[in-house]
């Protein structure tokens, strides 16, 4: 133990970060668990689908028709004698993908700018804010759907749209989180540190502020996924022959009468995953309130 | 006559990490007419025990594992939640720290005082106006009959704080309990507010136990001392028998914390280091009203090598100067000059250079230190930022920093919420040495830790001062403790300098009013002296 110590030489305990604090409480949370383990479960189904799929989402066989559920079919098909299951495979891949997708695009703007406002404050706050008042005012489902006219239905434009809406109440929470961060003793004792805004906003604002983050961006996938399966629903998301559990919802519930499988499955499909994704985000709430865990 | 007499109450908590004695077979008795002071740092279960009597322990975790309370023959721990209703807030009545957070924001004075008078005497509203007003007059509200419309955040600290202390009155209570009731006031309000316990106390002669962290504040006013630690009761005694003749090591260990002595300050000290002059720091309210003017037309110099107390009571602009010298705050106009150099136009690089000669400690090392950094980010940061040691280097830099403050080596990759509040402050303190600045602020660095970590603390403070070769300037409301610490004192009132000196002058020979008024406030003076 001379002057070469270095931080391999003495056992330092390890401590307990705030994030792994936050993940043993998570554990105790059966639901949250729950919706861990089926979002995993659909996530992974839906990367392997062109592998494990039981048919080709485009394979018909209009002899067949609509059949309910069967040996060869265990979800039944469609009118053109399309596997349900299939379709509802290959339809979880492009509505977890938008959720997924345009959440992080939202994520992404919505973290930064609320950051870079909350933190400058003053005029450049002003500015970015009052930007972010005007695109709320502009009603976003035409803005949505002047989009998909103008420019076709085109499913990277979807992703873009649904996370260019989605971004602006990611702004005003960061924001705010920011505002009340800044006045914290650490950040000014950063500041006397000699530390530029840059490293401030990055090392010491934002990972204190992604708790509340984390929870909003479990609670947009879901109202992003309704968005997409509600544009599908009016014919303005997926164009088959591709899918999404939108549109085929929005099938099924013109048959519904004579053939409730095609709506009651995919219903099913998608609120499952909203249930999970609330579960997860309400679990997600307790476990990273900071009050609660300075018990 | 006995009031409420305890019999070996046993509470304990239980949480994720097994179960904890908050308090551990404890017995005292109150009688009316009386005070008893119950003192302990946080942990030792000293509010528990009261708030227990009460039912107001969260059940589970909280549990009362045995033991009597018997108020007027009666034992409260038996009673139902209905049973315990009728007594709270009638028979025995609670003021606490905080009276911002006790009061509803959105409802006058009046409405919240008539309102318990109405329901519980039954008598009109016009009558209980009348009490009302007659109680804001005996607890010392000026001009109680047009105040009583006033909501709660038009009143300061020390006015609500009497306010709470009316309407724990309103229904003649028999019993008091004062949890902390004046550590959130400033000591000159600390002073009245005691006054105003003791007073009322012995004019309706009713029984009060007054909870407090700090053997200090309760020298003057308490006949009983109950002295507890960790969920027991280490000592019991009268007001004399505690100050003169404590009997416990940890009593003694308390009494000795209490920040005592005159620093004997070194005669050599004469070059300044930073010279503030005409320093204005207002703050903007809008275009339509005056700024506050939180620092107004200060000049003084800091010696190279002293540590300048810089005293004065919230609002006094005493925290606004050292934010001012170090650039947390912008200023309005004056200059302050550091070793040559001007401060207050230095912008981009020479300012990040200035930062590393100048660093602060704060107040509240629960809010100082970053909850998502180790000790090991949090002082490596700093190091790395100035070149102060290179990567390769670095860890032996931090572990330098953790041995100088007296923080176990092993404990570098812990996070700020594992600590306690002692030791945050440590590292709080190491991260301000880490940049090995001339010159720190510490900014009430030690009011928000129990006393006798206090002392620990400052001694830590003077030690490294000497070692690091430092300047200092040091914030605080309680003038014993920068007399212990300071070499000079600056008296500051409503942003401007009242008066100036060492320690001795100051304390012996006060030239003006207000310090003098300071002077008197100060706790227990009589059999601390």
């Amino acid at each position: 133990m001379t002057n070469e110590t270095t931080l391999n030489d003495i056992r330092a305990e390890h401590g307990t970060s705030l994030w792994k604090d936050a993940w043993t409480r998570l554990k105790k949370n059966r639901l949250a668990l729950f919706g861990l383990a089926v979002l995993t479960v659909f996530i992974i189904v839906a990367l392997l689908t062109p592998w494990i799929a039981p048919y080709g989402y485009e394979t018909q066989d209009l002899n067949l028709g609509a059949t309910p559920p069967s040996a060869q079919h265990w979800l039944g098909t469609d009118i053109f004698g399309r596997d349900l299951l299939t379709l509802i495979m290959y339809g979880g891949r492009i509505s977890l993908a938008v959720g997924f997708v345009a959440t992080t695009v939202a994520l992404l703007i919505g973290v930064t700018w609320g950051a870079i406002a909350g933190y400058a404050g003053g005029k450049i706050d002003a500015t970015m804010m009052r930007l972010v008042d005007i695109l709320y005012a502009l009603p976003f489902m035409i803005f949505i759907i002047l989009l998909m006219v103008v420019f076709g239905r085109n499913l990277l434009l979807l992703f873009l749209a649904i996370g260019a809406v989605e971004w602006l109440t990611m702004a005003r929470i960061m924001r705010s989180q920011v505002q009340s961060l800044r006045q914290q003793e650490f950040v000014e004792a950063a500041v006397s540190l000699g530390l530029g805004p840059a490293t401030i906003i990055r090392r010491h604002i934002i990972p204190n502020a992604l708790g509340p983050i984390i929870v909003y961006t479990t609670l947009t996938i879901p109202s992003v996924m309704l968005l997409e399966a509600f544009l599908s629903f009016l014919g303005l998301g997926v164009q088959p022959p591709q899918t999404s559990w939108g549109l085929l919802i929005s099938y099924g519930a013109e048959t519904m009468e004579e053939l409730p499988w095609l709506l009651i499955f995919p219903g099913i499909a998608l609120s499952l995953t909203l249930f999970s994704l609330n579960f997860l985000g309400d679990g997600l709430r307790d476990a990273l309130d900071v009050r609660s865990s300075k018990d | 006559m006995v009031l409420l007499e305890v019999n070996n109450l046993q509470v304990s908590f239980h949480t994720r990490n097994g179960e904890v004695k908050a308090v551990d077979d404890v017995s005292f008795t109150v009688e009316s007419g009386k005070i008893t002071a119950i003192i302990g740092e946080s942990g030792s279960g000293k509010s528990v025990v009261c708030y227990s009597l009460l039912g107001l322990i969260p059940m589970p975790p909280g549990k009362i594992e045995g033991g009597q309370a018997l108020f007027e023959g009666k034992d409260l721990l038996q009673m139902s939640e209905r049973q315990l209703q009728k007594i709270r807030g009638r028979d025995i009545a609670m003021i606490f720290q905080d009276p911002m957070t006790c009061l509803n924001p959105y409802m006058t004075i009046g409405e919240q005082l008539i309102e318990p008078i109405v329901f519980h005497q039954r008598i009109s509203k016009k009558e209980a106006r009348q009490r009302a007003v007659e109680l804001l007059e005996e607890v010392g509200l000026r001009n109680p009959g047009s105040t009583i419309n006033s909501y709660p955040h038009e009143f300061s600290g020390g006015m609500r704080q009497r306010v709470m202390i009316a309407m724990a009155l309103i229904n003649e209570p028999k019993l008091l309990i004062a949890d902390e009731p004046t550590t959130a006031l400033d000591v000159t309000i600390q002073a009245q507010i005691l006054k105003l316990i003791a007073q009322l106390q012995t004019k309706r002669d009713i029984g009060v136990i007054f909870i407090s962290h700090d053997l200090a504040v309760v020298a003057d006013i308490a006949d009983d001392i109950i002295v507890m630690k960790s969920g027991k009761v280490l000592e019991h005694n009268n007001r004399h028998g505690i100050f003169q003749n404590a009997q416990h090591a940890y009593t003694k260990k308390l009494l000795s914390a209490i920040p005592a002595g005159t620093k004997t300050i070194n005669t050599e000290l004469h070059q300044p280091l930073i010279t503030i002059s005409n320093l204005n720091t207002w703050f903007d309210q809008g275009k339509h009203q005056e700024p506050v003017k939180a620092v107004n037309d200060v000049s003084v110099d800091i010696l190279k090598g002293e540590i300048l107390g810089l005293v004065g009571e919230s609002g006094s602009g005493k925290s606004t100067i050292g934010r001012s010298i170090l650039r947390l705050v912008p200023i309005t106009s004056g200059t302050i000059n550091f070793d040559g150099t001007e401060l207050t136009s230095l912008e981009g690089t020479g300012l990040k250079n200035m930062r590393r000669r100048m660093q602060m400690i704060f107040q509240d090392p629960y809010a100082s230190l970053n909850p998502r950094m180790s000790v090991y980010d949090t002082l490596a940061e700093p190091l790395l930022l100035h070149a102060i040691e290179t990567k390769a280097s670095v860890a032996k830099g931090v572990l330098k920093l953790m041995d100088d403050v007296g923080l176990a080596r092993n404990f570098v990759r812990k996070y700020p919420h594992e600590f306690s509040g002692g030791q945050r402050q440590r590292i709080a303190i190491a991260r301000a040495l880490s940049t090995r600045p001339e010159f720190i602020v510490a900014d009430e660095p030690v009011s928000a830790l129990d006393v006798t970590i206090q002392a620990q603390i400052l001694d830590l403070m003077l030690d490294l001062g000497g070692e690091y070769g430092l300047t200092m300037l040091f914030v605080s409301h309680d003038l014993a403790v920068v007399k212990h610490i300071a070499d000079r004192i600056v008296v500051l009132y409503k942003g401007e300098i009242v008066e100036q000196g060492t320690g001795r002058e100051l304390f012996e020979n006060p030239q003006q009013e207000y310090t003098r008024q300071l002077l008197r406030s100060i706790p227990g003076r009589g059999l601390l002296a």
